[in-house]
């Protein structure tokens, strides 16, 4: 028996099945199912508790077989160990000040192109459209080596310029494409009378449209936040000093300096977690626009 | 002069130039970051040039070259394997999930939420968190083996494991196919299933003549997209294995990126790049000729 079967007999009225025997079949297959639920979310845990419970031991019990799940004892100072012993707190303010940055430019930028594109109708309209849905399939794989080029030519290099410039150039390509679907979705009415009230389009733009757009704006904005927060590619090819670094290329260079000899594990998750924590935060925070996106992102594509 | 000011004051000219006022962005970002770059690239992918002395015209050796690299058909055995066994399986698997969860099963947000958050651990805290997960003397992965009597793997020393182990890695990712394609099952009118069961359906009937199809045009995108994700992986080959045991994690972009970034290989690079974006462009092709005839649109 299949899932929807069994959802879609949820609303019968139990009664009225012909086949006896079906309503207690039935019963033990919803009950497989939470089992499984269960069981597969378990597994899916299993990483994550196994991160935050080797945060938490003593470095000789990180090498013991078969290993404890439960660390005993708990040693919260690896978490003092692990900020401090490369500069955790440098790396924060860094991909923090990455992340302010970008939010500005793309939402800003973004919502500015997407107005263009959901409500002003000009010539050559359309064909902008399909390059923004077409840039939006080419492979990032191509543009690396020349932006890099690039970048190396403007003198960039070992600066935060190519990880946020860009974005205030059109805000991702991603973004306007969201933010023109949602717009077209507000009435054009409203619109409407604030043009005979003399508003101008960028009137219209800042003070009607954005405000009512504030649900994919929170959207666009959590992408954002996880795209630079977990961005390791570009802070890797153009940042190199060390005071530089965002917290994704701090815990590299952290594991490949804790290679060398034996590796602290116990640190090496302590930093890991410490930095999947924020992560974890803004995503219940925000879980209901985070949902939405990922969906309008997959169906509407 | 005066016929430019005339059209400006019609209405039709004041929109067209509001219009390109505000999509003036992007069109500068195409241009700066996109249109430059990608025609850099293509005259890079004929050059022999290390940064350092001036470019120099080598033809099509750059692709000749490709054709006699071990590394270059290594890395694509790698990317290729790695797709075609993780993108289908993730999608089956998250599939399923997404079935099981679209029946009125007790604290769905709960499981949904469960799931889906592995695939928002940053990158390179997965990377590592993984490293030691999968660690052959200290893991937890071998210690589970190790409780139910199974010998030890060495998943990251012996090239055999290597592979399989990062596509492992990449299952724990499914949580974001499967939130969309339970939005997608929820969105299907009942009055489709109660058709259906008149017409004497049972559930696997169901599965197959109601709901794939009605699924088909989200199934088809995550396919694409999954196949154009996962042949740019880099950060697990790169972070975790390094590309090795013996070459068994090389994927197509770290091998790329050491041409570029470590060898400065600059123009070989560049054709690499490019054989990839040809191999991704084929293959999405490939797919819409092959089974995009058969996607339902109309009722999206």
């Amino acid at each position: 028996m299949t899932a929807t079967d069994v959802r879609h007999s949820a609303g019968d009225s139990l009664g009225t099945h012909a086949v006896s025997g079906r309503l207690s079949r039935r019963w033990l297959s919803r009950g497989m199912i939470w089992v499984v639920l269960v069981v597969g979310s378990l597994v899916m845990m299993l990483p994550l508790l196994w991160m935050i419970s080797s945060s938490l031991k003593l470095e000789q019990k990180v090498f013991q077989f078969p290993p404890q799940l439960i660390p005993n004892p708990f040693r919260l100072a690896n978490y003092v160990d692990a900020l401090t012993y490369k500069p955790f707190f440098t790396y924060l303010k860094n991909t923090v000040f990455l992340v302010l940055m970008n939010q500005l430019a793309v939402l800003l930028v973004s919502s500015f192109c997407a107005y263009g594109f959901a409500r002003i109708r000009f010539a050559g309209r359309d064909l902008w459209f399909t390059i923004v849905l077409a840039t939006m399939m080419v492979p990032y794989v191509v543009m690396l080596v020349p932006q890099f080029v690039i970048f190396t030519r403007l003198r960039w290099i070992d600066t935060f310029l190519p990880l946020i410039v860009p974005h205030f150039f059109g805000g991702g390509a991603f973004n306007i494409f969201l933010l023109r679907q949602f717009f077209r979705t507000i009435p054009e009415e409203l619109a409407d009378a604030a043009r005979i009230d003399g508003c101008s389009e960028f009137g219209i733009y800042w003070r009607i449209m954005l405000p009512l757009a504030k649900p994919a704006l929170i959207t666009v904005a959590i992408f954002t936040f996880f795209g630079t927060w977990n961005d390791f590619m570009g802070p890797l090819l153009y940042l190199n000093s060390p005071g530089k670094f965002t917290l994704s290329v701090g815990l590299a260079t952290f594991r490949s300096a804790l290679a060398v000899g034996r590796t602290r594990w116990d640190l090496l998750m302590a930093f890991s977690t410490a930095m999947t924590l924020p992560v974890v935060v803004v995503f219940f925070l925000a879980q209901r626009y985070f949902v939405q996106g990922v969906v309008l992102t997959g169906l509407k594509g | 002069m005066t016929a430019i000011i005339a059209w400006l004051r019609k209405p039709a000219g004041r929109r067209n130039v509001t219009g390109y006022i505000f999509i003036a962005p992007f069109i500068l970002g195409f241009l700066l970051w996109f249109l430059i770059p990608a025609l850099t690239s293509v005259w890079l992918a004929f050059q022999k040039w290390n940064m350092i002395k001036p470019p120099d015209f080598v033809g099509l050796d750059n692709f000749r070259r490709l054709l006699s690299d071990k590394l270059f058909w290594q890395a694509l055995k790698v990317t290729a394997m790695y797709t075609a066994i993780s993108v289908p399986l993730s999608m089956v698997l998250a599939f399923s999930l997404a079935l099981l969860m679209n029946t009125k099963v007790r604290g769905i947000t709960v499981f949904r939420t469960l799931y889906y958050l592995p695939s928002i651990v940053p990158a390179v805290a997965n990377a590592v968190l993984w490293a030691w997960f999968l660690n052959s003397d200290f893991g937890l992965l071998n210690a589970l083996l190790h409780a139910i009597g199974l010998p030890k793997v060495l998943w990251l020393q012996k090239p055999e494991w290597a592979l399989p182990a990062l596509i492992l890695m990449s299952l724990w990712g499914l949580g974001g196919g499967m939130v969309i394609f339970l939005a997608g099952l929820q969105g299907i009118p009942n009055e489709f299933y109660e058709a259906a069961e008149i017409d004497g359906a049972g559930p696997w009937a169901k599965l197959w003549h109601v709901t794939i199809p009605l699924m088909s045009p989200i199934i088809f995108f995550s396919l694409v997209m999954g196949i154009i994700g996962t042949f740019q992986v880099f950060t697990a080959g790169y972070l975790i294995t390094n590309g090795g045991p013996q070459n068994a994690t090389l994927f197509y972009v770290l091998y790329l990126w050491r041409n570029a970034f470590q060898y400065l290989e600059m123009g070989y690079a560049a054709a690499l790049a490019w054989v990839l974006f040809f191999i991704i462009m084929g293959l999405t092709a490939f797919i819409f000729k092959g089974i995009g005839s058969r996607v339902y649109y109309e009722w999206v």
